[in-house]
């Protein structure tokens, strides 16, 4: 009897315990202001922000610029392109995120002015702003591949293309599907440029490893990651153990070679290295190409950074810390475009996102800003269907671990996966409404 | 996780299994357990007779839970892979024994009153 009278009584107090920690959630009071706030881009730093910004400020005009008429989750690439997701997955509608308080204007951004503190859509319409956010993502710059083009992926040629879009991540897992049934040469690599979560292509390396080896081809098959540089990830701690990872997959790697073309006829890659080109032979790849800030950032404004290894590609030139930009005040950045040595994951976004709110809060409020991002980003690096590491890093190449002697981060955990499977989406579009 | 609070827990969960969904599993649990509840105060005592038929579900709800999680998230045993796993593994059953037991229990003392549960003994 009191077992189960104590069981009830234990379940009792676990909620109330709950309650309690939701204490510290009140939140701040509604600031009144008329500030015209722009927002580009309704991806998720640009989404969360317009839902906490209309939440905190009563009587803002927010206005968020994007023509997409789709929102894409793309952590849940990975996931498709193992034939684990539907393409569906990671489909929404932009207009699902978006406040009552905010206004979307479904256009493309062809210019920003920081010194008339503009904004002028690809149709000519100008927007006048007081606070800027850019968080207008990054693009794949597919036509630096010489000979290749998205058309090619899913023809049955064994080119895959997992970073394009859901439909892309769908046709990919039918050449990884196919490619694992017969066996052969799985070539995979990375560009040289500042990419959008380091770690999937390593991710993808292994998913498909997985597969072979469950489909009992992979003793007939050659696996090789053709690294951009020296090292297969940032973080030093990290880069050993997936050195130490690979080894016991027998994936092969290659260093400083760097995609320059594809030919789909030969099926070969070809690369630059510093000895000058080189060609592998492949029979499955998944193409990943150079990224950069779009158009309108990189060349219609000055924006960028104007020197330095981050200003060819047109990444905004934020203070790491605040985000806030170094030339003009009144410009914030989010996201995949914030020029900062981390964090190109939406993980990096969630906590990018109350940064760039507490400082155009603060400005407006005329008080001191307090937030600072410090490079966080997380990665659950999928090691086979099932298992996963939760790696979490900073700016300064350190672990920062959620779970602290809980979920070790250089283990290979289900709870890991479990967490990539069931929690991430949910947490996704928790913050993505502003409640995460 | 940056905080951890109620709100954030929910809103993940709302997120997991839709609004209503989720609702309405909070809604059958909060009952389940009242229900439960309810016929402790009304019998003023437990039946040992339907605690131990209780008990005998919990085998299934545990092994039920397990199969359920490792099914959604096309995982399966061979995939733990440290002490944490382990831990996730048999609190999952748990949930699941216990689940099945506060059920069981409720639904035999809804159905038998506990002179009849007298009767049959």
């Amino acid at each position: 009897m009191s077992l189960n009278r104590r069981q009830a009584l234990a379940t009792l107090m676990a909620g109330a315990a709950l309650a309690g920690a939701a204490g510290g959630e009140a939140r701040a009071q509604r600031i009144e202001t008329s500030a015209r706030i722009v927002i580009l881009g309704a991806g998720a730093a640009g989404a969360a922000l317009a839902n906490r910004l209309s939440e905190r400020l009563d009587g803002a005009v927010i206005t968020v610029i994007d023509p997409r008429v789709e929102h894409w989750y793309q952590p849940g690439f990975t996931l498709i392109a193992a034939g684990l997701k539907p393409a569906s997955y990671s489909v929404s509608r932009t207009t699902d995120w978006l406040p009552r308080g905010a206004t979307l204007l479904a256009e493309a951004v062809a210019e920003i002015d920081p010194e008339a503190k503009t904004v002028t859509t690809e149709s000519g319409v100008s927007v006048g702003y007081d606070y800027l956010v850019v968080a207008t993502g990054l693009v794949l710059d597919w036509g630096a591949i010489e000979g290749f083009s998205l058309d090619l992926v899913g023809q049955g040629n064994g080119i895959g293309a997992v970073y394009a879009s859901p439909e892309h991540a769908a046709k990919t897992w039918a050449e990884m599907d196919r490619f694992t049934e017969t066996g052969g040469r799985a070539v995979f690599l990375r560009p040289a440029t500042e990419m959008k979560c380091a770690g999937a292509p390593l991710k993808y390396a292994f998913l498909t490893d997985d597969y072979a080896r469950r489909k009992g081809t992979r003793g007939r098959s050659e696996f090789i990651y053709a690294a951009n540089n020296q090292s297969l990830f940032g973080v030093p701690i990290v880069n050993e153990k997936l050195r130490m990872l690979f080894e016991r997959q027998e994936i092969g790697v290659v260093h400083d070679h760097v995609l320059k073309a594809i030919d789909p006829g030969a099926k070969t890659l070809t690369f630059d290295t510093p000895g000058g080109e080189e060609t592998l032979e492949f029979d499955f790849t998944n193409v990943i190409p150079p990224m950069r800030a779009p158009e309108a950032v990189r060349n219609n404004s000055p924006l960028g950074w104007q020197e330095g290894p981050w200003s060819a590609d047109g990444w905004l030139e934020v203070d790491r810390a605040t985000l806030r930009h170094v030339r003009y005040p009144e410009v914030w950045a989010a996201g995949d475009i914030a020029g900062v040595p981390k964090g190109k994951t939406a993980a990096s976004a969630k906590w990018q996102v109350p940064v760039v709110e507490d400082g155009i809060v603060s400005a407006i409020a005329g008080t001191e800003a307090t937030e600072t991002y410090d490079g966080y980003t997380s990665c659950p690096l999928i090691t086979r269907v099932g298992r996963a590491m939760l790696i979490e890093f900073d700016y300064h190449n350190n672990l920062v671990p959620s779970f602290p002697g809980v979920i070790a981060p250089l283990e290979e955990l289900w709870i890991s996966w479990l967490m990539k499977e069931v929690a991430l989406k949910a947490t996704y579009n928790a913050m993505l409404r502003g409640r995460a | 996780m940056e905080e951890l609070t109620l709100g954030t827990m929910i809103a993940v969960f709302e997120e997991i299994f839709g609004r209503a969904l989720f609702w309405v599993m909070v809604a059958a649990a909060v009952a389940i357990t009242a229900g439960y509840l309810y016929v402790l105060i009304r019998d003023r005592r437990v039946s040992w007779r339907k605690y131990l038929v209780a008990q005998i579900a919990m085998i299934p709800g545990a092994i039920a839970a397990v199969l359920f999680v490792q099914q959604v998230t096309n995982s399966g045993f061979r995939d733990l892979g440290g002490p944490v796993d382990l831990l996730v593994l048999l609190g999952v059953a748990a949930m699941g024994a216990v689940g099945a037991a506060i059920l069981v229990y409720t639904v035999q003392s809804l159905i038998w009153r506990p002179e009849e549960d007298q009767a049959l003994r």
